[in-house]
């Protein structure tokens, strides 16, 4: 053992250094293309380019960051529009009350920065300013969850279940690049703030492919299946649909209903999802257990008077460690593999 | 002004055509606050007596607006950041006819358009809800750079407190202001020294206040808030300046001002008045007329 890992606590000693199939060590990494399995559909920015493209049409859609135009990806609308390009500095707080005050000039403010920071360290003047205003501030933030090695500075573990208790809030938390460029006209459209969780960088293609169409506030089917309906947000649809895959090869069909709209939820949806055919039912997300997408659904069943066997996949209510992702998600429960076996364990 | 003026028009318009001098709208503003507490028989009348002055003239002397219409383009934005000086607020709004003077007797109550904490969506002028304190002047900057965009000449006022001071995002918006070179953006700090706990130069925010507004960027004056003179000259300096700058006036006020028995007492952040003093304020404060 090295002097350095003498010195730590014992539960941050790795038992083993985790190396890849061709034998590498794995590192920490903040690229976001991590997620996705070999081989697939990825691509740039999808959010940058779809804010440039409604901007096109929009003279009232501003953007603004803390410091953060690169890792949120507004830098391709920053380098397009700079006369409507505010950089605020590493000031959050004020960030988000300049994008209140703009708003009330009668301005669409995009404001990005890490989801850590906006839900951490923005709350009362998301609450204050805009949320108790309704203004039309669109929030979006990226590292939602688990997308990054860094630990806990930077893993938006609990963003959701923070911002699930401000009255009027909207909350998304897109799949993949065809649901983020769907998302932004949608969310500039909608009149009133929105949280939106944001994938950068190499963001993978998924949905495309099942002709999906995003509406706020609306959960829909991508796949059916007999004997688990998966109720999923966020890149864990395509964990769950890849797990759905797996599954088959054992027998076990599995649905999958995407919910990327955490607040307002889509109950009348789930609640006849969950109603038909004696399904279990597991929700999937990359957020905690605690206040996210699974106790949303759960409550929501339990007072519509479901009564169906229920599991929540998510991570688990903790400070997570650091490194890299493909071993934080095969630690955590999240990856394709985790999501197969929690499964199969509960059938 | 006119009721149909443009925006030029209007701001060209110089000072309010009335007859009516400062000192008596100071004197109307203070009295209509001192009817609302005894309608509660509380608020904050320490503060509200105090900033009398700097209200009267911001708006019967800088600020330009339509009174009939508080949410007309052309407007001066005046952004109140201390909630609890609702009661302040609402005394200038009803005698700049914004609000009418006979929901005086509202005040506080249930359904009123006058709750005890000042919030934009319940009252007439009131641009921003305030209470959660050192929101206003990050608010102002956006509203200040939306301006700009579009070209709309008015300025954007912040009313803030000294206690406001101590609260980090104050200073990511003075920092801001400068940066964005918001010549449209004027704070006013209203410098009673008093907050919950005790003396505002006790808990965090210490001299030299001037300097450190001076230090981030800022032109700054620092008056005496309640000589109607010198803040009628510090508003003008700071609305004359030609450098592309955010606008810092410093307004040293006494809690209570004009009510010697109150300000006599020992001031405390929420100045408690009995019962029976609410008409012997008033009775005083009626002999003493401009």
């Amino acid at each position: 053992m090295s002097r350095a890992l003498s010195r730590l606590p014992a539960k941050h000693i790795p038992r083993t250094v985790p190396v890849s199939e061709t034998g590498e060590r794995l590192t920490t990494s903040a690229m976001i293309a991590s997620l996705d399995a070999e081989g697939r559909k990825t691509v740039a920015a999808p959010f940058g380019h779809a804010l440039c493209d409604l901007a096109r049409t929009r003279q009232d859609i501003v953007g603004l960051t803390a410091d953060l135009a690169k890792y949120t990806d507004l830098h391709v609308f920053a380098k397009a529009y700079p006369d409507r390009f505010y950089q605020m500095g590493m000031a959050e707080q004020v960030m988000i009350s300049a994008a209140a005050g703009l708003a009330r000039e009668g301005f669409t403010p995009f404001a990005t920065t890490y989801a850590v920071f906006a839900s951490r360290r923005a709350y009362d003047f998301i609450f204050m300013a805009i949320a108790e205003e309704d203004l039309p501030v669109k929030i979006v933030c990226a590292l939602p969850g688990l997308t990054t090695g860094y630990g806990p500075s930077h893993q938006a573990t609990e963003d959701i279940a923070i911002f699930r208790g401000m009255p009027g809030l909207t909350i998304i938390d897109p799949c993949d690049a065809t649901e983020i460029a769907q998302a932004v006209p949608a969310i500039a459209d909608h009149p009133g703030p929105v949280y939106m969780r944001l994938l950068r960088g190499q963001v993978p293609d998924v949905l495309s492919r099942y002709g999906y169409k995003f509406e706020i506030g609306k959960a829909k089917e991508i796949r059916g299946g007999k004997d688990v309906l998966f109720v999923t947000t966020g890149f864990m649809t395509m964990r769950a649909l890849d797990a759905a895959d797996r599954l088959a090869a054992d027998g076990i069909d599995c649905a999958v209903l995407h919910c990327p709209t955490i607040k307002p939820l889509d109950t009348q949806t789930i609640i006849a999802a969950a109603s038909a055919g004696g399904r279990l039912v597991v929700t999937a997300e990359n957020h905690s257990v605690i206040g996210g997408l699974g106790e949303a659904v759960g409550a929501c069943l339990m007072r519509a008077g479901v009564n169906v066997p229920f599991r929540q996949i998510g991570l688990a209510d903790a400070f997570l460690d650091a490194g890299a992702l493909p071993t934080l998600h095969d630690q955590y429960g999240l990856s394709v593999d985790a999501v197969a076996a929690s499964v199969k364990s509960w059938l | 002004m006119s009721g149909n003026a443009t925006p030029m028009e209007a701001r060209s318009s110089g000072p309010h055509p009335s007859n009516v001098s400062l000192a008596q709208r100071a004197w109307q503003i203070r009295r209509n606050a001192l009817l609302m507490g005894e309608v509660q028989g509380q608020g904050y009348i320490g503060q509200a007596l105090g900033v009398a002055d700097v209200l009267a003239v911001s708006y019967f002397h800088a600020l330009t607006y339509k009174a009939d219409n508080p949410e007309w383009e052309g407007r001066d934005r005046f952004l109140l950041s201390i909630g609890h000086y609702a009661i302040a607020l609402y005394a200038a709004l009803i005698e700049a006819g914004i609000l009418p003077d006979d929901e005086i007797g509202t005040y506080g109550m249930d359904l009123s358009r006058m709750p005890m904490s000042g919030m934009a969506a319940y009252t007439p002028g009131m641009e921003i809800t305030g209470g959660s304190l050192g929101h206003g002047l990050g608010i102002a900057v956006g509203m200040a750079m939306g301006l700009k965009r579009k070209a709309n000449p008015a300025f954007v006022y912040n009313l803030l407190s000294d206690g406001e001071l101590g609260e980090g995002s104050t200073w990511e918006a003075v920092m801001s202001g400068v940066q964005h070179k918001l010549d449209n953006l004027i704070a006013i700090v209203d410098f009673n020294d008093q907050q919950a706990d005790g003396k505002s130069t006790d808990a965090l925010c210490a001299e030299p206040i001037e300097a450190k507004w001076e230090a981030f960027g800022w032109h700054t004056q620092r008056v005496d808030g309640n000589d109607i003179d010198a803040v009628v000259a510090a508003f003008d300096a700071a609305r004359a300046l030609t450098e592309p700058r955010p606008r810092a006036i410093i307004c040293q006020t006494k809690m209570c001002k004009g009510i010697p028995f109150l300000e006599e007492r020992e001031i405390t952040h929420f100045v408690r008045v009995e019962p029976d003093e609410w008409g012997k304020a008033l009775d005083y404060h009626d002999t003493r007329r401009p």
